[in-house]
């Protein structure tokens, strides 16, 4: 019979260019603080998983779950790397909860962590392109703002979607940064900054684009029935879903939407009998603008061809319709990838926690993450709810 | 990655060619060649399936930040061509001076892809060029 499994405990680092800080600082900063909020002993953690995309070709480290372990002062306990591209948190904050969910284990934690900022930008570029099928991407010359640039060039296409409503993503995620103490960026900036920014791959430009950062995050795990033994508002997991398809984008059946979200969102809406209208507060996978907008449709938040419009109108700034990336998301947040789904999870547990700050939704009672590997070829969605 | 030079051997004959796979059982067709049939599984039976090499544009964009291995190409297009056998493929579009539109009608050509500076390697591949 499986158990329901709340998150006890959470914890970042900062994010941005840490240059003073090694993947072991970021991993620490992060783990402890999750541990404090936790209010768990070391000697109580069972397990830990833990998420990093490319820390061999960003750092030339691997076997990064028993480093992580070590350096947080979890003595001789099974830890285990989880790699899903962008998506290596989320995926391992679900096979966190399955091991808790499944009475394996107590007390669990998920890290993730990602050290970009050492190599050059073409360098962190070409380890990132190995999120999509290198012998015929990659290979090519086609980069990740390339394959992202051909989803929007074809939901400009297909629905209409403008360049400034694509702009207005970045610039809601960046008014939502401002108010984070963890995010990279600390700037507002207009629809007219992001329309004259350095084109990448048009139709992206660099302010479409989530930046290369240092980051980490952590989540403790355990039990409902026991949580409460450590921490007065433990946050349910309503709904833990998975999906992959086609590393090739040429291969997918539609570039103007993700399957891969859409059959894990499904999923875990059902899961946690819970429907999209449902959902309060979401951090979605904003590797690039356009990825917000096909989230917010994927999700099922807004039709299909709908969503840019809505964006555009504010209707997902902080306590609007439904807020979403009220942490800055990927792009104002930063995005060290095998960070970014724990990030999520901690984000959403502060706001329905209530201890959001500034950028705290009123009355966030359901949230959701989605958390993408590559251009698609992994989704990952997690529902949270306070635990009554 | 993988050293360029390998990755092009291997795959030369759909690399040069535009050489994929069909399925025998079902008829359905693929490039890049596959082992298995995504609608058959463990009953596919494929065989080698040379395609034409016209289609028509789906997508495409200008990479104007390249990898280290195109560095001296960009900018470049790049797109996703709906082969008229099926397949969509993935390739660089040949600046012939010709607007590239969603729906522009290409033909597939062996042209030189780049230059491996360190090697002095030329490397061929297949592109689409705008009719
Ligand atoms: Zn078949």
């Amino acid at each position: 019979m499986m158990r329901e499994v709340a998150v006890i405990g959470v914890g970042l680092s900062r994010f941005g260019e840490r240059w003073n800080a090694g993947l072991k600082e970021l991993m620490a900063e992060a783990g402890v603080a999750a541990i404090e909020d936790a209010n768990v002993k070391s000697s109580d953690v069972e397990m830990l998983f833990g998420g990093t995309m490319a820390s061999g070709r960003f750092m030339g480290q691997e076997h990064i779950a028993a480093l992580m372990s070590d350096e947080l002062g979890f003595r001789n306990i099974p830890a285990v790397r989880i790699e899903n591209a962008c998506a290596s948190g989320g995926s391992a904050l679900r096979l966190g909860y399955m091991s808790v969910a499944s009475g394996i284990h107590d007390i669990v934690v998920v890290g993730g962590v990602e050290k970009m900022t050492d190599v050059t930008s073409a360098e962190a570029g070409t380890a990132l392109g190995g999120a999509g099928d290198q012998e015929w991407e990659l290979f090519q010359g086609i980069t990740f703002p390339g394959l992202y640039a051909m989803m929007a060039k074809r939901h400009m296409h297909e629905y209409g979607t403008t360049e400034e409503q694509l702009a207005s993503v970045s610039v809601k995620n960046h008014d939502n940064a401002y108010k984070n103490k963890y995010a990279q960026f600390h700037k507002k900036i207009t629809v007219q900054e992001v329309l004259d920014s350095k084109m990448v791959s048009d139709p992206l430009k660099l302010f479409d684009c989530s930046p290369i950062s240092d980051g980490a995050a952590a989540l403790v795990l355990a039990p409902l029935e026991v949580a409460r033994k450590y921490n007065d508002t433990p946050i349910k997991i309503l709904a833990s879903e998975q999906a992959s398809d086609t590393l090739r984008l040429a291969a997918r059946e539609s570039l103007t939407s993700i399957k891969a979200t859409s059959i894990a969102a499904q999923k875990a809406y059902k899961h946690a009998k819970v429907s999209a209208k449902d959902i309060s507060i979401a951090e979605v996978h904003d590797c690039f603008t356009i990825a917000e907008i096909m989230a917010m449709e994927d999700l099922g938040f807004y039709d299909k061809g709908k969503a840019a419009k809505a964006v555009e109108n504010g209707e997902t700034r902080l306590n609007a319709g439904i807020s979403i990336n009220t942490s800055g998301g990927l792009k104002g947040c930063g995005h060290p990838v095998g960070a970014t789904g724990v990030k999520q999870a901690v984000e959403v547990v502060w706001q329905l926690r209530g201890e959001a700050g500034e950028r705290q939704v009123k009355d966030a009672r359901i949230g959701l993450t989605h958390n993408v590997g590559g251009s698609g070829a992994t989704a990952v969605v997690h529902i949270f709810g306070r635990a009554n | 990655m993988e050293k360029p030079s390998a990755g092009l051997w291997r795959k030369i004959k759909p690399r040069y060619n535009l050489v994929g796979s069909q399925c025998k059982k079902c008829g359905s067709t693929y490039f890049p060649p596959r082992i298995v049939c995504k609608n058959c599984g463990r009953e596919s039976r494929m065989e080698d399936r040379q395609f034409a090499g016209d289609g028509e544009v789906v997508s495409f964009t200008t990479i104007r930040v390249p990898p280290d291995t195109f560095k001296d190409e960009a900018p470049y297009i790049v797109g996703i061509i709906k082969l008229s056998e099926g397949p969509n493929v993935e390739g660089h579009i040949i600046d012939n001076g010709r607007k590239v539109e969603v729906g522009t009608k290409v033909k597939a050509a062996f042209r030189r892809m780049y230059v491996d500076g360190e090697e002095g390697l030329i490397y061929y591949h297949y592109k689409f060029e705008p009719i």
